[in-house]
């Protein structure tokens, strides 16, 4: 009989160990999908991990789908240490890509490259509009932000939907509901002639250290922080939880709309309904396998995207269905939860079920 | 006079989808747990019940498929969350995340399929009456059965030993566990009982009220469920009334439709959806209430002996 025995403290080897772990579990799970699909294994797991790093037009791919994984779930970092749940990302990417495409639709092939700056700055403020729906109402009125974050997912869906079927529909676009397709000005340079990934890459990685530097060398982001781990303390030291809910969902919807115009301005180049693919929620798995740790946050993006691609490759070269990517995220999220259970407890065999139960140390640690 | 019947009956049907998945959610959250997993297990659910109805051609096989699937997600999310304390959100939001994922994956081959031809309700005499025949009583079983649920619910919870046993550990497990009682199993028995209502209900979306498979189509319904608990400030005759609420929101955008009202689709779309933040904000603003009425260990982990 196995029995789960508390540790007096945190295994730091764990807390590192374990989402290393829960990958090699999702992979063990993932060669037994493909056995059980009748398909060869080895090739699946090469799909998904070796083709996506083979070569350089892949490595450029790879980094075009990591970036906005890796800004939301950088926001969501933030969100989630001050015990804030806003899983609505999504919405709030949605949002920044519609603010950002609004100024694109501006922009004619005479404009100058300046337009990039207003659109990206219309994407981080869409998507702050979007998150601070959020905050007011669980500043004002006690609303729970899990709830209405998502609720609001939908509703931006719609209002993208909206507009590409309505008023925002090209003219020359033969029904089909798209916009225009934004002039060159509003396109973000590329990094390197011949491959898609743009500055967006160095702005995300940029971002990454700033995020560092609030989070553990600034006294907002501790101050967040406490709000997130002890609110009791938090409340003792004056910090104001109010500020907290506004400034980590300003920060998460921020990131969320820069993703969301980055992506406009950047692969997509016109607004249609198929602008959410679904990184908003990606991003919650990348931020909790990265340990909500802006350095972390970085690899975890690189794998998600991985999962992205080889999800697509598995579809074109084996004829699985994309939605592996969808099993093999979910699968990912839960193997992390069970290995993270080593972080506070350890597995002790027990001799025998009389056995009398051991005293359990009085102090366990506490768990959000 | 014969469109408010038919009004009537299709917000009946649309309430009985929340219904069942409130309910459950209800039971499950009145013995201390969050189950955000609701959306996934729906979904998971509504694959297996309609796969099921396709290949045997029986719809209470199909609900049985739907409900087993539903339990089976709620027992894995149970035993993360009660024996390992896993956190309660990541935990329901992996179950949301992989069952979209899993639904999409497997049902892939579905979304062609047509169930066998649908059978028509009508409770005898009863379905002739006019007007209350139309709108009440040609409805499927399963309408009446949710019905009943909210009395037997509240009979369980108010009137029965094992209900207050369920409640006293919602409200205070370490009081519980000292009297004897097995806290653990009697959360994941909730749990569990949760997730097979959750996976009746997603089986009945995609048999009945839809009824077919589409990709994420339960669209939301889990997390309205979920909302639902807190606008009943979990009673269960609130529950039901607030499903059939939300159950009148849904069909309203095709009523306006019908009735020619200017005004896009997406904007109708969106009313339940709103509709949901609404409420909450309505029932959330006093903060007091809120804590009166819920179950005071809701989302915390509980460790037997600490």
């Amino acid at each position: 009989m196995l029995r789960l025995e508390a540790r007096s403290s945190e295994s730091k080897l764990v807390t590192f160990a374990s989402p290393l772990l829960a990958l090699a579990l999702t992979v063990v799970i993932g060669t037994a999908l493909f056995v059980l699909l009748g398909k060869d294994p080895m090739r699946g797991l090469q799909m998904f991990f070796v083709e996506p790093v083979r070569s350089w037009s892949a490595l450029s791919e790879l980094a075009v789908k990591g970036v906005p994984l890796l800004l939301i779930a950088l926001g969501l970092a933030v969100c989630f240490r001050s015990n804030v749940w806003n899983i609505g990302a999504e919405g709030q990417f949605v949002l920044g890509a519609i603010a950002a495409g609004g100024v694109a639709m501006l922009a004619d092939k005479d404009t100058g490259r300046w337009i990039v700056l207003p659109i990206l700055l219309a994407g981080v403020i869409g998507g702050m509009f979007w998150a601070a729906i959020v905050a007011l109402l669980r500043d004002r009125f006690n609303t729970n932000e899990i709830l209405v974050s998502l609720m609001l997912v939908y509703v931006a869906d719609m209002v993208l939907s909206y507009l590409v079927y309505g008023p925002w529909k090209d003219p020359a676009g033969f029904n089909f509901p798209q916009t225009i397709t934004f002039a060159d000005p509003t396109k973000l340079p590329r990094l390197f002639t011949g491959f898609r990934v743009n500055i967006g890459l160095v702005i995300a990685l940029l971002l990454t250290v700033v995020l560092w530097l609030f989070l553990f060398r600034m006294h907002a982001g501790f101050k967040l922080q406490v709000g997130g781990l002890a609110p009791g303390a938090a409340r003792y030291a004056g910090f104001s939880s109010r500020q907290a809910i506004w400034l980590a969902l300003m920060v998460s919807g921020g990131m969320a709309g820069l993703a969301g115009a980055l992506e406009v301005a950047g692969p997509l180049g016109q607004l249609t309904p198929y602008v959410p693919a679904g990184y908003g929620f990606a991003a919650i798995i990348v931020a909790f396998v990265g340990r909500l740790h802006p350095g972390g946050i970085v690899f975890s993006a690189v794998l998600m995207s991985m999962f992205y691609i080889g999800g697509e490759l598995a579809q074109s070269r084996m004829g699985l269905p994309k939605s592996l990517t969808g099993v093999f995220q979910g699968l990912l999220l839960f193997s992390l939860l069970t290995c993270d259970t080593l972080i506070h407890y350890r597995v002790r065999r027990q001799p025998g079920r009389s056995a009398a139960p051991s005293a359990v140390p009085a102090a366990l640690p506490g768990r959000a | 006079m014969n469109t408010t019947a038919l009004l009537v009956a299709a917000t009946l049907n649309a309430g009985t989808v929340l219904a069942f998945a409130a309910m459950g959610l209800l039971i499950n959250e009145r013995s201390g747990i969050v189950n955000l997993g609701a959306e996934g297990m729906m979904l998971v659910a509504a694959i297996a019940g309609f796969a099921t109805g396709v290949k045997s051609g029986n719809d209470w096989l199909a609900f049985a498929a739907g409900a087993g699937a539903g339990a089976l997600m709620a027992a894995a999310f149970g035993v993360l969350v009660i024996w390992l304390n896993t956190n309660q959100y990541a935990t329901g939001l992996a179950l949301t995340l992989f069952g979209s994922g899993f639904s999409a994956f497997v049902g892939i081959n579905y979304t062609q399929q047509r169930l066998s031809e649908r059978p028509h309700f009508e409770v005898p005499l009863l379905s002739d009456i006019p007007f209350l025949g139309t709108a009440l009583f040609r409805q499927h079983p399963l309408v009446y059965v949710a019905v009943a649920l909210a009395p037997a619910v509240a009979w369980f919870f108010y009137r029965s030993r094992a209900g207050l046993v369920l409640r006293a550990i919602g409200e205070s497990p370490e009081s519980a566990h000292a009297l004897g009682y097995n806290v653990r199993r009697i959360r994941l028995a909730a749990v569990v009982v949760g997730g097979a209502l959750c996976g009746l209900s997603g089986a009945y979306v995609s048999v009945v009220y839809t009824p077919l498979w589409v990709e994420g189509m339960i669209a939301g319904k889990g997390w309205i469920a979920l909302a639902l608990t807190t606008f009943a400030t979990w009673r269960p005759t609130r529950v039901l009334l607030g499903a059939y609420l939300f159950g009148g929101v849904t069909m309203l955008q095709f009523y306006l439709q019908g009735r020619g009202v200017q005004l896009p689709s997406q904007f109708l779309t969106m009313l339940p959806y709103l509709a949901t933040i609404v409420v909450l904000v309505l029932i959330s603003r006093n903060a007091g209430w809120i804590r009166a009425n819920m179950p005071a260990s809701l989302g915390k982990p509980f460790v037997p002996g600490s």
